[in-house]
């Protein structure tokens, strides 16, 4: 009888650690979107934010935020989906593969601060970006690049061998075989993944602290020349982003606004992030369904 | 005079490489257009292997640039960090036992400044076990709850459950402990509020979705006949949890507790938010306390470059790399034991 009863209060138990799971994930969006909807207006997110003054908004974070994550991504996708074919591909078991294994392993659980002091030794002192949004593209590079590198492994090893023998039989090479027929195989897994990083690009801050700055300039959103200082498209001016925003506002923010600003700002980012999460699983369904053919 | 000559040889030699690629040229387009034996193998000419796009030699150059610039990656930032991370006590002269064990941490006095980091190892080191022991037992139970007991229907809903949480940035993590943890530590244990539990608070529900994902999935790898095997001697469902499938997913489940504990020891501006910044080593857990990364990220952007300080917290740096790289071999040397 004794061992039924235990039976009985540690499956309980068990399932209250998932409620408190499902209820902490509950409580945490309740919160967010509770306290952040109402401050989110069209002015909010279209108006500058403002350094003294109550009523700023976060129009330019909201900008930098995504271009930071378009640049970064530009660099990373080329790079990571390179190294993940080289993994599934080319690597020969031996000491060189598992070595470049290890780094990129090493690569992945590097903390994102170390990251980003990196970051500021090379780019921003070294090579003289100064705080930029290349920079912080760069940085961002070396801790979204082993997501990518792994995302695309998986795809690729996750394709029958039917289709590489296909294509050598005809004659192709390694490469044109690669290139034409696993590549877009592996596509539909490769994006899923590559939207899922692009979501926890898009709320990194402290890789950004040090090499994307805590400023940004006056932008002029008419002037679309990417040389010009208070250009959006420069890629070599200072560029705060959102997170690295509620970040600032909380800790040095002298703004009488900052719970107002703070809230919106969380509830923009994680709406934002929401959103790549909601669209890579759709994604990833259609495709699927399109693959597997039932409709 | 005499530069005349190298030239014309310089030309001769050029007329014939350009023949050469010439007829090398035709022979590709011959063996592209006849699809005969053994022409098929081979490969073009020099400039043309990496001109066409379809070549393996074009390709292989992408590639095998790419896995090296990730080795180059690694080691730069080894290197670099390292480099910077030694300068304090190379050129600055700063005492590394000192630096470790030294509890003042006072860089802007004066007279007599002191490098004190050991609150700040401690603080990290607090933080992240205070973190891993919230967060594990309810990391593990939900990893239970998925992986042995849910039917479809809890499945469906955990899942996408953890992997949000996932996606949460950190810095929303630290603005709801600065408006929902802080103020209540501060009605209810007095203070500012601002203290090391709070810190350690918000890292552990940072970590949890971490920690489960990974526990549910060594816990599915475990293999069904040691479960069947337990039902057939008579086990209830929780004597086949805690006797058979936990020990044997052992190691695995480690690697998820330490892969939490090493992205806690990593978190700067969440627990930066929270954990009150003080420079003194806490008496209690509810003191205000600082981490490694919590004064890095406070500290680098008031200093210049060269200074003491600014070295200094590249020592910090140093450390942090250096944790990490060990939480890195203990999970190697937990997943190894997995294999075997």
């Amino acid at each position: 009888m004794n061992s039924k009863i235990t039976n009985r209060v540690a499956l309980s138990l068990i399932v209250l650690c998932a409620v408190i799971m499902a209820g902490t994930l509950a409580a945490l969006l309740g919160y967010i979107l509770y306290q952040g909807l109402g401050s989110i207006s069209w002015h909010f997110l279209t108006s500058e934010s403002n350094p003294f003054l109550a009523g700023g908004g976060i129009k330019d974070q909201l900008w930098n935020s995504f271009y930071v994550l378009l640049i970064t991504m530009l660099i990373t996708i080329p790079i990571g989906v390179s190294g993940g074919i080289y993994l599934a591909e080319y690597a020969k078991p031996g000491k060189l593969t598992s070595f470049i294994r290890s780094c990129v392993e090493v690569l992945a659980s590097l903390p994102s601060i170390v990251v980003g002091m990196f970051g500021m030794l090379i780019f921003v002192n070294y090579f003289g970006f100064h705080y930029s949004v290349l920079s912080g593209a760069l940085a961002l590079t070396v801790f979204n690049l082993p997501v990518i590198v792994r995302v695309t492994e998986d795809g690729f090893s996750a394709l029958s061998l039917h289709q590489k023998e296909g294509g050598l039989a005809l004659g192709l090479t390694h490469w044109h075989t690669i290139k034409t027929i696993l590549l877009p195989a592996a596509f539909p897994s490769i994006l899923t993944g590559v939207i899922l990083s692009a979501g926890r690009v898009f709320g990194e801050s402290a890789a950004l602290l040090f090499t994307a700055g805590l400023s940004t300039p006056n932008l002029d959103f008419t002037n679309w020349n990417p040389a010009a200082p208070n250009s959006p498209l420069n890629i070599f001016r200072s560029a705060e982003t959102l997170s690295v925003h509620i970040w600032a506002v909380n800790t040095s923010g002298i703004i009488p606004d900052i719970q107002t600003v703070a809230n919106g700002s969380a509830a923009v980012l994680v709406i934002c992030v929401l959103l790549f999460n909601l669209l890579a699983r759709g994604l990833g369904k259609a495709i699927n369904r399109k693959l597997s053919g039932k409709s | 005079m005499s530069h005349l000559i190298p030239l014309t040889a310089v030309y001769r030699l050029s007329d014939k490489w350009g023949v050469m690629m010439n007829t090398r040229k035709a022979m590709a387009d011959s063996a592209a257009n006849v699809p005969a034996g053994p022409s098929l193998l081979r490969e073009k000419g020099i400039i043309k292997r990496f001109t066409d796009r379809y070549s393996e030699s074009r390709g292989k150059a992408i590639i095998y640039s790419s896995a090296f610039l990730m080795i180059i990656a690694v080691v730069a930032i080894t290197l670099f960090l390292t480099l910077q991370g030694l300068r304090s006590f190379v050129i600055d002269h700063l005492n590394i036992w000192n630096f470790l064990t030294g509890t003042e941490w006072y860089p802007d006095r004066a007279s007599n400044p002191q490098f004190g980091a050991f609150p700040f190892i401690f603080g990290s080191v607090a933080v992240t076990l205070l973190a891993a022991l919230l967060a594990t037992p309810i990391a593990i139970g939900t990893a239970i709850f998925m992986a042995e007991l849910a039917n479809k229907w809890g499945q469906r809903i955990m899942q996408p459950v953890i992997e949000i949480l996932v996606g949460i940035p950190s810095v929303v993590y630290g603005l709801i402990g600065l408006s929902v943890f802080v103020p209540l530590m501060r009605a209810h244990f007095g203070g500012s509020g601002f203290n090391l539990l709070a810190g350690a608070l918000v890292v552990g529900i940072m970590i949890l979705p971490t920690v489960a994902s990974i526990a549910a999935d060594s816990i599915r790898a475990v293999p069904d006949k040691l479960r069947e095997a337990s039902y057939a001697i008579g086990g209830t469902k929780w004597q086949t949890i805690w006797k058979v499938v936990i020990p044997a997913a052992g190691s695995s489940l480690m690697t998820a507790i330490v892969l939490g504990m090493s992205r806690a020891f990593g978190e700067a501006l969440a627990v930066q938010m929270v954990i009150g910044n003080a420079r003194n080593l806490p008496h209690s857990i509810f003191d205000p306390s600082a981490t490694l990364t919590t004064i890095i990220t406070l500290s680098m952007g008031n200093t210049t470059t060269g200074s003491v300080l600014n070295d200094a917290l590249w020592s910090l740096g140093l450390i942090l790399l250096a944790i990490s790289y060990i939480f890195i071999l203990i999970i190697r040397y937990l997943s190894r034991k997995r294999v075997v």
